[in-house]
C-alpha cells in the first residue's frame, strides 16, 4: 500500500513537471504574441477606459477626476449626438448596398466560361484599391464644375449636383465611395463561400427539374448564409470605424453632416488635446459596436443555415 | 441534351457582354483616374471634361516624382509593410504552432484570449497606443509605424486552422526520429503551411501598404510619411492639377495591383480555408 501511494505520488510529481515543461515551452512560442498584445491592445484599453473618467492636460496625462459625469457630459452634447446619428445612417447608406453588390458580383463569378478566373478577378478588384487613392479618385469624380458625374448628369439635362459640398448629398456621396472600396473584400469572400457549395447538391437539383434561379435561391443562397451572415457583421463594424474616406473627402463638413462619430474622436484629441472626452466617445462607439454585433447575433443568427 | 452549337455561342457570347460591363462599371473609378493622368494640363481643366486621353501625355508622371518626394513615400511605405508582414509571418507561425501541435495546460483559454483582440477595435487602443508613441518618442521612425500591428490575432487564426488540417502521424514520426519541436516546426509544419503563410503575406502586406490613420497620426515629417498620406498631401498642394495627383495614385496603386494580381487565387484559397469557416 505504501509503496502504491509512493508510485502514485512520484507519477503524479512527473505529470506536474512533465506539464510545468510542456507550459514553459509552449509559452516559448507564444510570449511574441503575448507580449505584443498585452502593450498594444490590453494594457490600452484598460487605460482608455480609465481615461474616459478624467479630465486630461495636453501632454495626455491625467488631471482630475470626474467618473461618469464625462459621460453625461459628451451625450448631453448636441454635436456628439448629431455625429452619432449621422454614423448610423451611413451605416444604413453603405451596409446593405455593399452586401447587395458583393452577392450579385460573386453570383457572376459562377459563370461556367473559360474566362471566368479573369472576370473574378476584375470584379473583386477595389480590394487591392487604399481607401485614400479610392477617395481621391472620388473626389475628382464628383467635382461640381470638372467631374464626370455632372457632366453625365448634363447629358441627361439634369442639373449638376454640389455632390460634397451639399448637406443632404455629402453623406450619400461618401457612403457610395464606401460601397464601391467595400464590395471588392464582399466580393472575394463570397467567392470563396460559393468555391464551397458542393456541386453535387446542383446536379442532384437539376436531375429533380429545378431551374438555375430556383436552384439558386432553394440551394445556393440558403448554403451561402454563414458567410453572408460574417460579412454583415464585417461590413456593420467597418461602417462604424471609416475614417479614411471622410478625412480626404469631406473633413466632416459640410456643417456637420459628415462628422461620423469616429471623425469627431479623431478630432477631439489630435487636434484640442481633450484625451479624456475623445476616450469616453470612444468607449461610447465600442458599447455601440457591441451591441450591434449582438443584435446581429441575436435576431439574425437563427436564419443562418450551418452545413 | 445540349444544345445546338451556334445558340450556345450566342448565350456565351451575351454572358460575356453582360460580365465586360460589369466590369467596366467596377472599374470605372480606376479607369477614370487613369485616364485623367494622361490629359494635359488644359484638357484636365476643360469642360466638357475629355473622355479619352488620345493622345496621351505622360509629362503628369515625371511631375508627380519631381512636385513631391513619392519615391521616398514608396520606400517607406515598403519597409513599414515589410516590416509588419516579416513579423506578423513570424509571431503567427511561432503561435500557431503552440495551438496546433503542442499540448499545454491553459491552452484553450489561451487561444480564446487571442481571439478577442479581434473584438476590440482600434479607436478603443488608438488614444493610448499615440500617448505611448509620443512618450517613447517613436513617432516619425518606421519601429512607431510597425510595432503596434507585429502581432496578429487573424493571421495566428488562419495558420493554426492549416496546421490542424496536416495529419497527425507527421509530428508522430517526427518524435519518433528525435526530432524536437523547433526543428519539426522548421522543417516540417512551416514547409507545408506555405499556402496558408501565403495568404498571410499577401493579406498582410495589403493591409499595411494601405494604412491611413496609424500613419497619419505618428508621421509629422515629410520624409516619413507613407504613400497613402503623401498622395492626399498631393491633392491638398496642387488643387488644380488633377492629372499630376492621379498620375501618383496610378504609381501608389501600382504595386498593390501586381500583388493582387499575383496573389488573387492565393487569397481565395486561404479564405476558403481559414477565416470564413470557422
Amino acid at each position: 500500500m505504501i509503496s502504491m501511494t509512493r508510485q502514485h505520488a512520484h507519477a503524479a510529481r512527473l505529470r506536474r513537471a512533465r506539464s510545468a515543461a510542456s507550459l514553459l515551452e509552449a509559452f516559448a512560442y507564444l510570449s511574441p504574441s503575448i507580449v505584443l498584445f498585452a502593450v498594444f491592445v490590453f494594457v490600452p484599453l484598460v487605460t482608455t477606459v480609465r481615461l474616459s473618467a478624467f479630465t486630461t492636460d495636453p501632454l495626455g496625462r491625467v488631471s482630475a477626476f470626474v467618473g461618469l459625469a464625462q459621460y453625461a457630459r459628451i451625450l448631453a452634447d448636441p454635436r456628439f449626438v448629431h455625429s452619432i446619428g449621422r454614423t448610423l445612417l451611413f451605416a444604413v447608406f453603405t451596409v446593405p448596398g455593399t452586401l447587395i453588390a458583393g452577392l450579385l458580383l460573386a453570383t457572376l463569378g459562377t459563370l461556367r466560361l473559360s474566362k471566368i478566373p479573369l472576370f473574378r478577378m476584375l470584379l473583386s478588384s477595389p480590394l487591392a484599391v487604399s481607401a485614400a487613392t479610392a477617395s481621391l479618385m472620388f473626389l475628382d469624380m464628383y467635382h461640381p464644375g470638372l467631374g464626370i458625374l455632372n457632366y453625365l448628369l448634363g447629358l441627361l439635362h439634369q442639373k449638376p449636383v454640389p455632390w460634397l459640398v451639399n448637406e443632404t448629398t455629402a453623406l450619400p456621396a461618401v457612403a457610395a465611395t464606401t460601397v464601391w472600396l467595400q464590395t471588392g473584400l464582399n466580393t472575394i469572400v463570397l467567392l470563396a463561400g460559393l468555391q464551397d457549395v458542393p456541386q453535387v447538391l446542383h446536379e442532384s437539383a437539376r436531375i429533380d427539374g429545378a431551374g438555375p434561379v430556383r436552384a439558386y435561391f432553394g440551394i445556393t443562397l440558403p448554403l451561402l448564409t454563414p458567410t453572408l451572415f460574417f460579412l454583415l457583421i464585417v461590413d456593420v463594424l467597418a461602417a462604424f470605424q471609416a475614417f479614411t474616406q471622410f478625412h480626404v473627402m469631406t473633413r466632416g463638413g459640410p456643417n456637420g453632416a459628415t462628422n461620423v462619430m469616429v471623425y469627431a474622436i479623431y478630432r477631439e484629441f489630435y487636434f484640442d488635446g481633450r484625451f479624456g472626452i475623445a476616450a469616453a466617445q470612444s468607449v461610447v462607439l465600442f458599447l455601440i459596436m457591441l451591441a450591434f454585433t449582438l443584435a446581429e447575433f441575436r435576431f439574425f443568427e437563427r436564419k443562418v443555415q450551418y452545413a | 441534351m445540349s444544345r445546338p452549337p451556334a445558340r450556345r455561342r450566342i448565350v456565351t457570347g451575351a454572358w460575356y457582354a453582360l460580365l465586360g460591363i460589369v466590369a467596366f462599371v467596377v472599374l470605372f473609378p480606376v479607369l477614370s483616374a487613369l485616364t485623367r493622368s494622361l490629359l494635359s494640363d488644359t484638357e484636365i481643366s476643360s469642360f466638357p471634361p475629355k473622355l479619352l486621353p488620345f493622345p496621351p501625355h505622360f509629362g503628369s508622371y515625371p511631375r508627380a516624382f519631381a512636385q513631391a518626394p513619392l519615391l521616398r513615400y514608396l520606400l517607406n511605405s515598403a519597409i513599414q509593410s515589410t516590416l509588419v508582414t516579416a513579423g506578423q509571418l513570424l509571431t503567427a507561425s511561432c503561435a500557431a504552432f503552440a495551438f496546433a501541435f503542442l499540448r499545454f495546460p491553459g491552452r484553450n483559454v489561451l487561444f480564446l484570449v487571442f481571439l478577442a483582440t479581434l473584438m476590440v477595435p482600434w479607436e478603443a487602443t488608438i488614444i493610448p497606443n499615440y500617448l505611448l508613441m509620443r512618450a517613447l518618442r517613436w513617432t516619425d521612425t518606421f519601429a512607431g509605424l510597425s510595432a503596434p500591428f507585429l502581432g496578429t490575432a487573424f493571421g495566428t487564426f488562419l495558420i493554426r486552422q492549416f496546421m490542424k488540417t496536416l495529419p497527425g502521424e507527421l509530428r508522430d514520426a517526427a518524435g519518433i526520429d528525435g526530432c524536437g519541436n523547433a526543428r519539426f516546426l522548421l522543417s516540417v509544419a512551416l514547409p507545408l503551411s506555405r499556402p496558408a503563410l501565403g495568404t498571410l503575406a499577401v493579406y498582410s502586406f495589403l493591409q499595411t501598404w494601405n494604412q491611413y490613420l496609424w500613419p497619419l497620426l505618428v508621421t509629422n515629417n515629410n520624409l516619413m510619411r507613407t504613400v497613402q498620406i503623401g498622395i492626399t498631401l498631393l491633392q491638398d498642394e496642387e488643387r488644380f492639377m488633377m492629372n499630376t495627383v492621379m498620375a501618383g495614385i496610378m504609381v501608389v496603386l501600382l504595386p498593390t495591383a501586381v500583388l493582387f494580381v499575383l496573389g488573387n487565387r492565393q487569397l481565395i484559397r486561404g479564405l476558403t480555408a481559414g477565416a470564413v469557416k470557422g
